[in-house]
């Protein structure tokens, strides 16, 4: 393929893909309301469009006509950059992750993930640390109280976490033996999924996806009885806006990760065996992944509606005393058996 | 080697212009009507006292400290991990043993840092 085929038919599946992600993240919010509300026993959204399907437009909209205003106590430029950097990570990761087989399309073989890069993983890791960056300065340069406190305790929350992520993750490499985030899909064929092999390194990686993008049960930067908003209490308009959507696109990044390292990515177990042909089957794996970050979102959803925040304390000492030590286990347990299968 | 970098490269553009372009949204589409109440710093309807650039507990940087030391930890595993298999194949066991004592070494730090209560909050 030359430069041009391959810089346009990037240009289309980006398209694509931002299409998909931001009427995924407007919808998520509805599901979320409409979820809580049934966890809750209430009736949620339903004056804006058919059922409320509209809520989504309808508050997007409304935020585009408010007021931005920045405070005087803050530090301007600042101010401004930390959403910037949110967003940009927001939607900058999904990049690497496949989300179905290569295809086929007027004889180029095209494989269905924006990068096919052989780093992919480390890309990953990198972008989700610079997140850190996007909520330690709306913290500082916000002026007020509230916002530093919440942001320092997001900052040291984020990467107390981010250890036993990187040991968990570690755990799958073993296995796949590449960070390409295909071959890693690639090895876990049929039921050999790593949820299945390395059930604590899912666990870790699980509960660290919860911390590191601010979930309940530890959404502890933006506690309202104590923090008002945490680091975001300084923010109005879009820029609110803006880490409202991160926080809804970093659970879809998660969930996708969470599919692509532990569950199989859009691999089907025993597909090849239903007698399929090979459009069906290439339709029914992108379904396939779909679903399977459908049902962890859901994951998602359910845990914050069903378990109380954590203390300041407990959090710290989960991440530090029993997942650091549990992904370390793990690595050693992982490596112990590709020893013995081999 | 490079072109599989190209479309990475056009990703991150598109971020960018995403983020510039919904926070620049607000100060352009919406209206500009500040006040001395409004762009003072929000503290639950009492008029703001202090400053917030105070001194924050030292248990923060003994984390982010800890964080850069265990970090590094990972960053070295990486490699070990992606060539583990080829590499038990042509040299067994040692692959292994070498790689546990590195990170007994790496647990006596851990467990000096628990002991001296570098993970206690309370």
């Amino acid at each position: 393929m030359d430069l041009w085929t391959i810089i346009i038919i990037s240009i289309i599946k980006i398209l694509f893909v931002v299409t998909i992600t931001l009427l995924t993240v407007s919808y998520l919010v509805y599901f979320e309301r409409k979820i809580s509300a049934w966890v809750q026993d209430r009736i949620g959204p339903n004056r804006v469009g058919w059922y409320g399907l509209l809520q989504p437009f309808a508050d997007v909209f409304k935020l585009f006509l408010k007021e931005d205003i920045v405070p005087d106590a803050s530090i301007k430029s600042i101010h401004t950059l930390a959403p910037i950097i949110t967003l940009f990570v927001a939607f900058s990761t999904y990049a690497v992750l496949p989300w179905g087989p290569p295809v086929n399309i007027f004889g180029y073989e095209i494989p269905l993930v924006l990068a096919d890069v052989n780093s992919g993983i480390l890309i990953v890791l990198a972008l989700t640390s610079l997140g850190v960056y996007g909520i330690t300065f709306s913290g500082w340069a916000s002026g007020s109280k509230y916002s530093l406190l919440g942001g320092v305790r997001s900052s040291a929350q984020m990467i107390s976490y981010e250890i036993s992520m990187g040991f968990s993750v570690a755990g799958v490499l073993l296995i796949s033996e590449s960070l390409r985030p295909a071959a890693i899909i690639e090895s876990q064929s049929g039921w050999m999924w790593n949820a299945f092999i390395q059930p604590i390194g899912f666990i870790t990686f699980l509960v660290s996806a919860f911390a590191e993008t601010n979930r309940l049960p530890f959404d502890l930067p933006e506690a309202e009885p104590e923090l008002v908003g945490g680091y975001h209490t300084e923010y109005s308009s879009m820029k609110f806006a803006a880490f409202f959507l991160a926080e809804y696109a970093n659970m879809i990044i998660s969930s996708g990760l969470i599919v692509t390292l532990y569950l199989g990515g859009w691999q089907v177990p025993y597909i090849e065996t239903f007698g399929l042909s090979s459009g069906w089957v290439t339709m029914m794996q992108i379904g396939a992944f779909f679903f399977k970050v459908g049902a962890v979102l859901f994951f998602f959803i359910w845990v914050r509606w069903s378990i109380p925040r954590f203390k300041y304390n407990q959090l710290m000492n989960l991440g530090w005393k029993v997942m650091f030590p549990l992904a370390l286990v793990n690595l050693v347990w992982v490596a112990i058996l590709v020893m013995l299968l081999n | 080697m490079i072109e599989q970098y190209i479309p990475l490269f056009l990703v991150l553009a598109t971020a960018v212009l995403i983020a510039v372009g919904i926070v620049a949204s607000s100060t352009l589409i919406g209206p500009q009507r500040p006040n001395d109440e409004k762009k003072s710093t929000y503290e639950s309807g009492v008029k703001p006292f202090g400053s917030a650039k105070e001194r924050i507990s030292i248990k923060y940087y003994v984390v982010a400290m800890l964080f850069i030391i265990f970090d590094l930890e990972v960053i070295f595993v990486y490699p070990w991990a992606v060539q583990f298999k080829s590499l038990y194949s042509v040299f067994g066991i040692p692959v292994f043993t070498t790689m546990l004592v590195f990170l007994v070494i790496f647990e006596i730090g851990y467990l000096y840092a628990y002991k001296k209560g570098g993970f206690n909050w309370e």
